[in-house]
């Protein structure tokens, strides 16, 4: 069994020991994606990357929103901002899940002593047209980790199949730590000169977000801008593959795929607000799921997603 | 003679798909063993979290060799025809037999196929099976195409006899079968390497696993109330629980915790749920109090500390489930209990969606207050409080524990209406108008709660049929059959004697309404109002085409006229139709329902009932068996002699021209049956109605032994028609007996 790594004492000891495992394990570590996103597999290394036959190896930190989970910092563990870690192997390899214990281990978590437990949890997002079969892992008792292979992306059949792993940062560094509330829960090493809480960095900016999610946001000017990002995925992708200055050919897929990003954030805003009713809201998130969708046609047409010119 | 073992190794299956996985394997695998002729004395399969194992026992070393005879062309047939037949037959021409036949000289070939050996048909049988596995949902993983519940690691196939065990040579994607598999996760991961089933099992059992699911749910199950017992307590059975439980282990450890002081004070249903549902913990309660005071979880392993780390864990994850349900306990007390009361929640409702086409709950909830008004008098409720409990008898699905808990509807209702200061009747229907949900499932008993159970589930049944959706098949997406069965047995159970007729009617007439907004709403106030005195559609109906026809337009013609009363009585044979199942689960053939069916009043389904259980009791003797062969006999003789003469013989039988002492004695029965059967009818005594009736049985077979019915005599032979006739009216009066059968 893989060794225990000792006790970190510090959420960012906790990042760190994971982006060196899964550095170690021969990902690329890649740096968050620089858009409010809803969850880690928004990132394109995670929804793109996924499909098309070319392999890929990647794990990244991603500071994730969900405007509806905003608390104003007070429950303990129930955040509007939240750290997901992610890492996106394909094909999956024969030992994921002893890859993925080995992460614990070297976080510090003893299996010897704890009871780790895989229990059924299918994936599905209705907004990026994408689902898998996997589990939630389960440290006694509590849900530590998403563990997916990915069956589908955009409407897209996945071959071959990528395993992700989705690991709540906050809770899982709570659990690991022995903190009860989020905001106590020391950011950086807690004996330095200057020791900073977690509510020391986020307090602050959950309060004032949740301020603005449910109550200030302009609505008119958030559907507004969905409409636009949706205009503008649709006209990005409408445009012919060559390009007309260079000769090459180049398929706009990321641009696009930024502003299907960009809609589905609007959309979350838009439902913070509590503007859309029960009946449009399947409407809404059939409208993102169909941009995430063409964003998929289109990166399965570029080198990235297995397009090349001999089989063209 | 060689056994076989077979393990399929994965990463971990969904712990409700394990039980049904084994049998499938078993299943696939025998069926094509044995359909290629290997034939084996017993079979059994296992599953644990990562495996799925079969051994099968006394299995045949090879295939019996077979002989297949096929007919050919004709001997002289083109030499084309010939060579086709040998190609197929893989024979040469010196091969075939020539036998004459009525058609001439016939070719004949005779195939003889070899036997094959055990391990070459086991490849091929496994390998079909893994491929073609029926899992409700399965995957595709790596760079590989093969499908299963999760990625496939590893295969046994081991055919092992007194000589030894051999590997049955099989790859299936890159995976090849082999004598060796790995112990638990955790505890011994090494690889074990296997010779025959029992060594497979003791093994395993050595490297931690206990591959045997129910002795998996004995041992928690014997340990959890080991431990329970030791302080006093017992834990709540839950068999689903266990079954899921002993499907996330392989090595079940079972630790007991305290439920923090602070959530004592929940419901108990709240914490058994909440423990249940996001924990798969067990419920520990205290017998004396009756309070739910700690928890039971089942670990994976065994740990130096016993357990300690993990239960603290478990104890802390817990904590904060039940702080959010008790957040939501006391945020919804709070609303209950204030001014408004949960006319907010109900209020809320007025958004929300009950079906598209049906309205929101809130127009649901008030067509249920309505019907539960009228049906209160029927069942000995209170009208007023009937209604007052239909009212909020569904706001709880506005508070925050709903929400969060579904299946906690109803009940959170009758805790929230009694925090509120509302009656303990109208509490009580919150939580039964839900009832009942299942074939057992306890039928609401209190007057106020059957008003409002029954007035839920025929709104429901009548506000689909209204816009024709109907089960159908396995479709049942509302539930409708279940709705019926409820309406069934709250009626039946309780020995209610309900017209369901006026109360379909009417209520279909305001699903109509509700469906068809272009119906005036003063025809639909008029015409529940006439149905209410007439107690069906038709006559209210003509009553107010006479009186009030301006209200008729040709709309409300098409869809209230033509459509109620053809719906009304589809949606009642579909009562009777679910009616038979309920009675044939209590032994009652369905062709008795169908005789008393036949008969008037059959919309109340008790009268039904007990007419129906009468005379299965009848015909269940001696003599109300061969009564209908009486009956029958007389029926046909008449029908037959109705028909030639064209004439019905139906009244004038008179003793006078009877001419034998059986002829006298059958008038004599059949008076003294008449003046019993009548009378006992009128005050629905079928047994005493049914037992009289069953007395004929000697008198018509002695009648039928010594008489000829066809007699020379015109006038005697009109009379002993006659004299049939009145059997026939006797036996009618009780139930439609020709549709009684054998």
């Amino acid at each position: 069994m893989t060794h225990t790594a000792p006790k970190p004492r510090s959420f960012q000891a906790i990042i760190l020991a994971l982006q060196n495992y899964w550095a170690g394990q021969g990902c690329a570590v890649l740096q968050p994606y620089d858009m409010e996103v809803g969850a880690g597999t928004f990132h394109p290394a995670t929804t793109l990357r996924a499909l098309g036959g070319q392999p890929w190896a990647a794990a990244y930190v991603q500071p994730s929103r969900r405007p509806t989970d905003g608390r104003y910092g007070e429950n303990p563990n129930r955040l509007q901002h939240y750290y997901q870690y992610q890492v996106l192997i394909k094909p999956s390899p024969p030992n994921l899940q002893e890859l993925y214990l080995g992460s614990l281990a070297a976080i510090g978590i003893d299996m010897e002593m704890h009871d780790i437990r895989f229990v059924e949890d299918d994936w599905e997002s209705p907004t990026l047209g994408a689902w898998g079969l996997g589990w939630e892992v389960w440290c006694d008792g509590m849900e530590v980790s998403q563990f997916t292979y990915f069956q589908q992306v955009g409407g897209h059949d996945c071959h071959p199949v990528s395993g992700e792993l989705t690991y709540g940062l906050e809770r899982l560094a709570m659990y690991v730590l022995g903190v009860d509330h989020v905001m106590d829960m020391p950011f950086n090493d807690p004996d330095a000169p200057i020791a900073l809480t977690y509510g020391d960095v986020f307090k602050q900016t959950e309060e004032e977000y949740a301020r603005w999610n449910f109550d200030v946001a302009d609505t008119e000017v958030l559907l507004r801008q969905f409409e636009e990002a949706e205009a503008h995925c649709r006209e990005i992708l409408d445009h012919p593959a060559t390009d007309p200055k260079t000769g090459k050919r180049i398929v706009m897929a990321h641009p696009a795929y930024d502003q299907c990003i960009k809609a589905s954030h609007m959309f979350n805003l838009l439902d913070a607000r509590g503007v859309i009713s029960v009946t449009e809201r399947q409407a809404y998130i059939g409208r993102v799921r169909a941009l995430a969708k063409r964003c998929a046609d289109a990166f399965v047409e570029t080198r990235a997603g297995g397009w090349s010119e001999e089989a063209a | 003679m060689p056994d076989l073992l077979i393990e399929l190794f994965s990463e971990e299956i969904p712990a409700r798909m394990q039980r049904r996985a084994a049998e499938d394997l078993q299943n696939l695998v025998t069926n094509g063993l044995v359909e290629a002729g290997l034939t084996y004395v017993s079979a059994a399969a296992f599953s644990t979290p990562r495996r799925l194992s079969l051994a099968l026992e006394g299995m045949l070393a090879e295939s019996p060799r077979q002989v297949e005879e096929r007919k050919g062309p004709r001997a002289d047939a083109p030499e084309k025809a010939i060579e086709g037949f040998l190609r197929g037959a893989g024979l040469t021409r010196d091969q075939l037999e020539e036998r004459e036949t009525p058609k001439g000289k016939v070719l004949f070939a005779r195939i003889e196929k070899p036997g094959r050996p055990a391990a070459e048909i086991v490849a091929e049988v496994l390998e079909e099976t893994v491929r073609n596995f029926p899992w409700p949902k399965s995957m595709r993983w790596g760079s590989g195409s093969l499908r299963w519940v999760r990625p496939l690691q590893s295969i046994i196939a081991l055919i092992s006899t007194e000589e030894g065990a051999s590997v049955v040579p099989l790859e299936i994607d890159g995976i090849k079968a082999g004598d060796s598999t790995r112990g638990h996760r955790f505890m011994t991961p090494e690889e074990i390497t296997v010779t025959g089933f029992d060594d497979y099992e003791t093994k395993l059992k050595r490297a931690h696993v206990m591959l045997r699911a129910e002795e998996r749910e004995e041992t928690i199950w014997h340990d959890a109330t080991n431990q329970a017992f030791a302080n006093g307590l017992e834990v709540v059975e839950d068999r689903g629980l266990l079954a899921e439980v002993a499907g996330l282990v392989e090595w079940p450890v079972v630790l007991m915790g305290p439920i923090a002081e602070d959530f004592l004070g929940l419901p108990p249903e709240v914490l058994q749920t909440s423990m249940k549902e996001h924990q798969k913990f067990f419920s520990v309660r205290n017998p004396k109090t009756g309070r739910i005071e700690r928890f039971v979880t089942v670990a994976n392993r065994e740990t130096r500390d016993e357990g300690a780390t993990i239960l603290a864990g478990n104890e802390k994850v817990l904590s904060a489930r039940l702080a959010d349900a008790k957040f939501f306990w006391e945020n919804d007390l709070r609303a209950a209990t204030s001014d408004a009361g949960m006319a907010t929640w109900v209020k809320a409702l007025e958004k929300v969606t009950f079906h598209n086409k049906l309205g929101t709950q809130a127009e649901l909830i008030e067509r249920m207050a309505v019907l539960s008004r009228e049906i209160a008098p029927m069942v000995g409720a209170d009208p007023d409080l009937a209604e007052q409990a239909a009212r909020i008898a569904k706001a709880d699905l506005s508070s925050e524990m709903v929400y969060e808990f579904p299946e906690l509807q109803g009940l959170m209702g009758r805790y929230y209406a009694k925090a509120a200061g509302l009656p303990a009747e109208v509490a009580a229907a919150a939580e039964e108008h839900y009832a009942p949900l299942g074939p057992s499932d306890e039928v609401p008993t209190a007057p106020v709660s059957v008003a409002v159970a029954l007035a839920e589930k025929i709104d429901k049944l009548t506000g689909f049929w209204a816009i024709d959706e109907k089960p159908t098949g396995s479709k049942d997406p509302f539930a409708l059959r279940r709705a019926a069965l409820g309406v069934i047995r709250i009626l039946v159970e309780n020995d209610i004697g309900l017209p369901l007729y006026r109360f379909v009617d009417a209520q279909l007439v305001r699903n109509k309404g509700q469906v068809n907004t272009d119906l005036q709403s003063a025809l639909i106030e008029e015409l529940i109002r006439e149905i209410a005195r007439h107690g069906v559609f038709g006559a209210a109906w003509r009553t107010i085409k006479e009186r009030a026809d301006h209200l008729l337009h040709p709309e409300a013609e098409e869809k209230l006229g033509k459509q109620v009363p053809d719906k009304s009585s589809n949606l009642l044979a579909f009562l009777h139709d679910r009616l038979k199942v309920y009675l044939r689960d209590q032994g009652i053939r369905h062709d008795i329902i169908d005789a008393c069916i036949a008969m008037d009043g059959n919309d109340d389904l008790t009268l039904l009932v007990k007419r129906a259980r009468a005379l299965s009791e009848t015909l269940s003797t001696d003599d109300g068996e061969n009564l209908i062969q009486g009956f029958k006999r007389a029926n046909n003789i008449l029908s037959q002699a109705e028909e030639a003469d064209g004439v019905e013989y139906s009244y004038g039988a008179d003793v006078k021209f009877a001419e034998t002492e059986e002829e006298r004695t059958l008038f004599k029965a059949l008076d003294a049956a008449e003046a019993v059967i009548a009378p006992a009818m009128e005050r629905q005594d079928f047994t005493t109605a049914m037992s009289a009736m069953a007395d004929l049985r000697g008198p018509i077979d002695a009648f039928f032994e010594a008489v000829k019915i066809n007699a020379d005599n015109a006038t005697v032979r009109r009379n002993r028609l006659n004299l049939l006739s009145r059997i026939r009216a006797i036996c009618s009066s009780v139930a439609d007996l020709t549709r009684i059968e054998g």
